[in-house]
Formats: C-alpha cells, sequence, structure tokens
C-alpha cells in the first residue's frame, strides 16, 4: 500500500472527497483554512468561501436538507458565529450527511482565545469525533459523514493546530463510483422548526445521545491498548500521541468520538486501576463527565487547562521533571509578525497614531497596527467588534473624547460581521468613524478570495461587491476614498472625519501587496542617500521591515531587496533622504 | 522511544524552511520509515519565527519532539537557532546558516542583535556546522537556493542516500528551477 504524506487538513479535504460529499463551504480561518484549499483539487466537490461561518453552515444545511453530503469548516471562534444555524440544525438532523469541522487553536497560536469546542459538541448535542493523526483524520472524517445519516444528526469533527498543520503517513481510498442525484424532498415536521414540531425532535435528540453513547461502547474508534497494566490513562486526539510518549507502558483508552462518552466501556476501563488518568488539552472536558459517573481521577488538579500539552509539559505536569522550553529571555530580541514592506495599512496606522485617535480594532493583518511602533490599536475582541465598540463608546464619552474614537476594519471582516454595525451606526446616528481597509483579500490567512476580490475560491471570475455603494446604500453621507499611500491626504481626511460629529467613512482601496494580479506594475526600491541622512530615526517610526538602523554609522539603511518602492518611508523623511533607486 | 531522530528547522517566514521540511520528510518516507512533521502557519507568514518538527523512526508519535530530544537544530539564521538550543540534546548538533536578520527591534535600534552566535554555538555543540548558504547559493545561480544548499549540508550528516534526495527534489522543485537548485544541493553536500 503506497503512503502519503498528508496534514491533518489535507486528510479531512480528502476523506470529504472520498464520503462523496458534493458540497463544501467555509470562511477561512487559522488553522482550518487549508481544508477547503485542498478540497478545489477535487472538481466533484463544490467548494466556496462564504462571506462567514453562519452562511458557510447554512449553505451546508442547504446541500444537505437537498439530500447531498456537505462539509462546512471554521476556526473555533467561526462556531460562535455559526452556533445559531448549528444548535437548530442539532433538532431537525439531516438528509444527506453534515459534517462540521471545527480547528481549535490551543496555545492560541493565531487566534484571540483558546476556547475548547469539544463543550459545544455536548452545548448543542451533536456527537463529536476527534482524530489523533492524519490517516484518523481521513478516517473519522468519513465516518463522521456515516454517523451523520446513520443517526439523523449533523456531526462535528474536533481538529487542532498540531492535527491540522502536522503531516503524517496516510494510506488513500476510492470515492464511491455513483452517487445518486439529490433531489427535493418535502418533510416539514422534521424540518420546519415551530414550537409544536421542535418540541417533537427535543425529545429524539435527547434519545438520539443515549443511542450514539451506547453505540459508542462497541466501536472500534474507542478503543483499548494493553500497556503493563499499572496506570490507566483515558485520552483522546493528539494528546494521545504525548501519552504514548511519555508513559509508553501504561493502559490506554483512547476515545474517538468526545461526545458523547462511552460510560459503560469508560466504567468497565477505570474499575481495573488504582491510578486513573485523564490526559487532555484545555478543559477538563472528559474529566468532568467521568467525575460525574462517580469516578476518581488524576487530571486537571496537575495538568494545565491553559495552553497546548507537549510531552515535557505532561512530564512537568504530572510528575515534576523538569523540562527544557524555548529561550525566551529578554536579551534574545524577540521576532513577532509585522505588516509587510509596502503593506498599504502602515500608513494608515501612522496617521491615526499622530491624531492621536482611540482605535477600536478587528481581525486581520491590521491587527498588527498594535505592534510597536505603530501602536495604534487600542481594543481587538473578534470579528466584527470594531464598529459596534466606536458606537457604544461614544454614547459614554465627553463631545471632546468622542472624536477621537476611530474603528478600523478590512474588507473581508466588515463583510463578515462588520456590515451589521455599520447599519447600527447609521440608524442610531453614531458619533464614530469607521476606516474600512479594503485591500481585496483575506489576507491574514494566506490570501483567501471574498466578496471584495472579484474571483472565487475555484479562482473563478465573480461580481465585486461596491464598497462605497454598500456603506451609501445603507445610509452613510459621508464617505472618503482614501489612498493610503499618500500620507497628507491621510493624515488630513482622518482628522477632518474625526471632527465630524455623525456617522462618516473612509474606505481606502489599495489591494495586498502579496497579491500578484493586483501589483503587476512593480515600482522601484528606494535608497537612502547617506549624504542627506541625519540618522533623526522618523522613518523608523512607521515599522517598515525593509529599514533598518545601522547604529554604528548612525543612518537609515533600505533593504532593496525586499522594498517594494511605496514610498511612504520617503514621506516621513525631513530631509529628502530617501530616493529611488536607478534614477 | 531512542530510535526516533528529531531534526528541528527553524528560521524566519520568507527562507523556504517550510519547503525544505516537506523535502526532509518525502525522503523519509521514501526510505520505509514513519515520520511526523509539524509546524505552525498563520501568523509566522508575516516575517516572524518559523519553526517546523521532522521526527522519524519505526514509529513517531508526537509530532512535536520532545523538549530536550532535538538532535539536530538546522536553522536557517543564527538567532532563531540560539533560540532554540535549549531545546537540543547534549550531544546534539547544529547545522545553521551563517546569515543574520534583525528582527523589528534591531531594526529600530533599540535592542541589539547577540554577537559572536557562531562561536557561540560551536562551542556548546563541537559538532555543529556554520554554512555560508547565500555565498553558496550565489555560486550556485540563484540567492533564494539557500536553503537547498543548506539541504545539501543536512544530508551528509544523515543515513539517507544520496538518489533519495535528488529524486525528492526533483519531485517537488518547478522544473524551470531543478537545475539552479541541484548545482546548490551539490554545493551544499561538499560542505563539511
Amino acid at each position: 500500500m503506497k503512503k502519503v504524506l498528508l496534514s491533518g487538513n489535507e486528510a479531512i479535504a480528502r476523506g470529504t472527497y472520498e464520503a462523496g460529499a458534493l458540497v463544501a463551504c467555509a470562511y477561512p480561518g487559522t488553522p482550518s483554512t487549508e481544508i477547503l484549499e485542498n478540497i478545489t483539487q477535487y472538481k466533484e466537490i463544490d467548494a466556496s468561501w462564504a462571506p462567514n461561518e453562519k452562511v458557510a453552515l447554512e449553505v451546508g444545511i442547504g446541500a444537505c436538507f437537498g439530500g447531498a453530503r456537505a462539509l462546512v469548516t471554521m476556526k473555533h471562534v467561526g462556531v460562535n458565529v455559526a452556533a445559531d444555524p448549528l444548535f437548530t440544525l442539532a433538532y431537525t438532523g439531516v438528509r444527506g450527511g453534515l459534517v462540521l469541522v471545527t480547528a481549535d487553536d490551543p496555545e492560541l497560536h493565531s487566534s484571540q482565545n483558546e476556547q475548547d469546542n469539544r463543550n459545544f459538541a455536548k452545548f448543542a448535542k451533536v456527537p463529536m469525533l476527534e482524530p489523533a493523526d492524519s490517516q484518523e483524520a481521513l478516517e473519522y472524517t468519513k465516518l463522521a459523514f456515516e454517523i451523520s445519516e446513520k443517526f439523523d444528526t449533523p456531526v462535528m469533527l474536533r481538529s487542532t493546530t498540531r492535527i491540522s498543520h502536522s503531516k503524517s503517513a496516510v494510506v488513500l481510498g476510492k470515492r464511491p463510483s455513483e452517487i445518486p442525484q439529490p433531489k427535493l424532498e418535502r418533510n416539514p415536521a422534521k424540518l420546519v422548526m415551530l414550537p409544536g414540531n421542535a418540541r417533537k425532535r427535543h425529545l429524539i435528540v435527547e434519545q438520539r445521545t443515549l443511542d450514539l453513547e451506547e453505540w459508542g461502547c462497541s466501536q472500534p474508534f474507542n478503543t483499548i491498548e494493553k500497556g503493563d497494566g499499572k496506570i490507566g490513562v483515558i485520552t483522546s486526539g493528539v494528546s494521545y500521541q504525548y501519552v504514548k510518549e511519555t508513559l509508553p507502558d501504561a493502559d490506554v483508552l483512547k476515545l474517538g468520538m468526545v461526545y458523547p462518552l462511552p460510560k459503560q466501556l469508560i466504567r468497565d476501563f477505570a474499575a481495573k486501576y488504582d491510578t486513573l488518568y485523564v490526559i487532555e488539552e484545555l478543559d477538563p472536558f472528559i474529566e468532568e463527565q467521568v467525575r460525574a459517573m462517580g469516578i476518581e481521577v488524576i487530571g486537571k488538579d496537575k495538568l494545565s487547562i491553559c495552553g497546548e500539552l507537549t510531552p515535557g509539559r505532561i512530564k512537568f505536569q504530572l510528575f515534576g521533571e523538569e523540562a527544557p522550553a524555548e529561550d525566551t529571555s529578554e536579551e534574545l530580541p524577540p521576532r513577532p509578525p509585522n505588516m509587510c514592506p509596502g503593506c498599504p495599512h502602515r500608513g494608515v496606522f501612522y496617521e491615526l497614531k499622530k491624531a492621536k485617535a482611540f482605535v477600536t480594532g478587528d481581525i486581520g493583518c491590521y491587527t498588527l497596527g498594535f505592534m510597536p511602533p505603530l501602536s495604534a490599536m487600542d481594543t481587538c475582541i473578534c470579528m466584527g467588534a470594531s464598529v459596534g465598540m466606536a458606537t457604544g463608546m461614544t454614547k459614554v464619552l465627553s463631545e471632546e473624547e468622542q472624536r477621537k474614537v476611530v474603528a478600523v476594519i478590512g474588507d473581508s471582516t466588515f463583510l463578515h460581521t462588520g456590515v451589521n454595525g455599520l447599519m447600527d451606526m447609521v440608524y442610531n446616528k453614531s458619533k464614530a468613524t469607521l476606516i474600512i481597509l479594503d485591500n481585496r483579500i483575506t489576507a491574514m490567512t494566506g490570501r483567501q478570495e471574498n466578496p471584495t476580490s472579484g474571483y472565487q475560491l475555484n479562482e473563478m471570475e465573480a461580481p465585486r461587491v461596491d464598497m462605497e455603494q454598500l456603506c451609501r446604500a445603507v445610509g452613510v453621507k459621508h464617505v472618503t476614498i482614501l489612498d493610503p499611500y499618500d500620507l497628507e491626504m491621510t493624515g488630513k481626511v482622518i482628522r477632518a472625519e474625526m471632527a465630524r460629529p455623525e456617522v462618516s467613512v473612509i474606505i481606502t482601496t489599495k489591494p495586498c501587496m502579496l497579491v500578484p494580479r493586483d501589483n503587476q506594475n512593480p515600482r522601484p526600491p528606494l535608497f537612502v542617500d547617506h549624504d542627506k541622512c541625519t540618522g533623526c530615526r522618523a522613518c523608523l517610526q512607521i515599522g517598515c521591515p525593509a529599514i533598518t538602523f545601522d547604529v554604528e554609522n548612525k543612518k537609515a539603511i533600505v533593504d532593496k531587496i525586499i522594498c517594494t518602492g511605496c514610498k511612504v518611508c520617503q514621506q516621513t523623511c525631513g530631509f529628502d533622504a530617501f530616493q529611488e533607486c536607478g534614477e | 522511544m531512542s530510535d526516533v531522530k528529531n531534526i528541528l528547522l527553524a528560521g524566519v517566514g520568507g527562507q523556504g524552511i517550510l519547503l525544505a521540511s516537506e523535502v526532509l520528510s518525502e525522503v523519509v518516507l521514501m526510505a520505509g520509515l514513519d515520520v511526523k512533521k509539524n509546524e505552525i502557519h498563520g501568523m509566522s507568514q508575516r516575517g516572524g519565527s518559523v519553526v517546523s518538527h521532522v521526527r522519524y523512526g519505526k514509529k513517531v508519535f508526537s509530532s512535536i519532539i520532545p523538549e530536550g530530544d532535538v538532535d539536530i537544530l538546522f536553522s536557517f539564521e543564527l538567532l532563531e537557532a540560539c533560540r532554540y538550543l535549549p531545546l537540543m540534546r547534549k550531544n546534539g548538533r547544529v547545522i545553521a546558516n551563517n546569515w543574520q536578520i534583525s528582527p523589528p527591534s534591531v531594526a529600530r535600534g533599540v535592542q541589539a542583535y547577540p554577537e559572536k552566535l557562531p562561536e557561540k554555538i560551536c562551542e556548546m555543540y563541537p559538532e555543529s556546522l556554520i554554512v555560508d548558504g547565500l555565498e553558496l547559493a550565489l555560486a550556485a545561480g540563484n540567492p533564494k537556493t539557500v536553503n537547498t544548499v543548506l539541504l545539501g549540508a543536512l544530508s551528509n550528516k544523515l543515513e539517507f542516500k544520496k538518489e533519495m534526495w535528488l529524486e525528492a527534489l526533483e519531485k517537488m522543485i518547478p522544473a524551470r528551477l531543478l537545475d539552479v537548485n541541484l548545482n546548490a544541493f551539490e554545493s551544499g553536500c561538499q560542505v563539511c
């Protein structure tokens, strides 16, 4: 059998293909993004980016109610957005199988919180599978579709960063040769969730969970691996791998389905050991349910709820064995992410800082406007929050302080959930200013298309949302289109709109520097004329990675290889020291 | 787990670390061993630290290298090598590109880039190898082949046949860039 190396995300994409799914829909979000990107190689599947996770799930539900198998993927916080349809989909159940992938991010490698979405499975009353490597990611995806149809329920598949972004060897299978054409079928008692229908469905949901619990006791994905019989460990997902690494001799109950738990299997297993561990990342999700069964375990009394597990952390937290960690001492300069050279967002944050704006921020590359030296972001909560928060702030501040409040949001995030906040701004006469940084791409997650890009996930051309017309249509009277590379104009417009005691929107229109189709005319890089440079360091205040300061000679230097010639630095220089190469 | 070999790749976003770890993992798979590779994407795309773990042997469980078990720290940049030194085994080996990329605080003149890192690394791990990656890549014909030069240097220290490395490179590098990359790999193999 030939093996190929696949990441967890690639394996989920492959599993969806092998399961015969016809539709896949998502909003990008680390670490889930590559699932949909990889599904595009399977032309049999209609794969698309939705404007947000709620829409993605609703598209999936439609396909499933139409009779097809559908996959919907998102990062952990995306499930918060999609929770509304999810909780009622749990009542209706499915026609074709529906699988919702939640890609959690323990350790917050790329997220704003560390929520454990296993809780969603219990809360929404839907089964959840959790693979421990790429082979399982493929197998469990197929299994999830089967369970979905067998038990008439949506099924959640939980990945974490270390599953989604790890590669391991996988044996591939085949897609079924014939997939029947889906057809309409009316079934209002099941699909129309009015109180009378939903009350009846709720009874079915509760019975379904009991059935799944019993069924799970005899399924191979909940399996016992024998060791020397001295200690028992209950674990699942990536934690299983760390258990095998650190406790190679333990007896292990590995749970492939983390909700509902196979209670009888757990009781029988637990009865054999004086010392029983539950080893899981984040919340004591399994542990609390096991304890509620009257079984004593060692778990979060020793293991941390915060951060991911590693072999070293398990050894330290359970047994006190010191494990080394990477060098985070202060003498070693950190290397945080930074806005790219030539990023159109840079000048906006530079001018916001100069204007002493209080910036309610949002989720995207521009969140890096928080980093020094720009240091021009004051809040960041979740997708779309910048807009409503700015309105709320202006409700309580003095007139003078109201003027300082500016919301900043990107195009993708604005269309995700920011536009609702703008309607509220207009409707309820907010005094705040909104800046939409429209770079025509969902940049932070690796440049995915969105309704402002002009392209779809499959690279087909698509209509573009006209941001200005959209703002005017919801009632904004003052909309200014701005070139963010023109610092003087950027500063002037920002100050003027901040001073205006009513809703105003500024839209910047320069594309992301990393999208080749939008950057076909490269500009010459700049260099610093050292006869003119006085070493005043003014240019360093924009935090461009292409500019370094030569401490010995007290001069700024431009790295020609990465400079994009955006000339923002030139406009900060009072001595005309930045010149175009080749002139 | 003593039969598992652990290689930690480190560097800065954009240096080609992820492609290098792909090639390495592919070679291991060709050799019929179990392999796991793990990396952090996301924010690291924006010029931040990038780290990738590659583990191989008869059977690999954790894709994260247990702390303190790194056999080879394979770094594309000196400061990034330094960051992960505490994760090394006592008798481990560093293979590092002799290259400095200033992080933001250094670029702004707020912090100094640590001095004499090659000397420090070689003192702590005498078997280490400091490679003039850019010089060799330029000689090979393309400054962007530094990662392939470094892979050549790494290949000398691993047990896999050269033909397998060449096959993996042929499989994973676009045809128009293959020749210059094969040159670069060869010049990396000459480093000792």
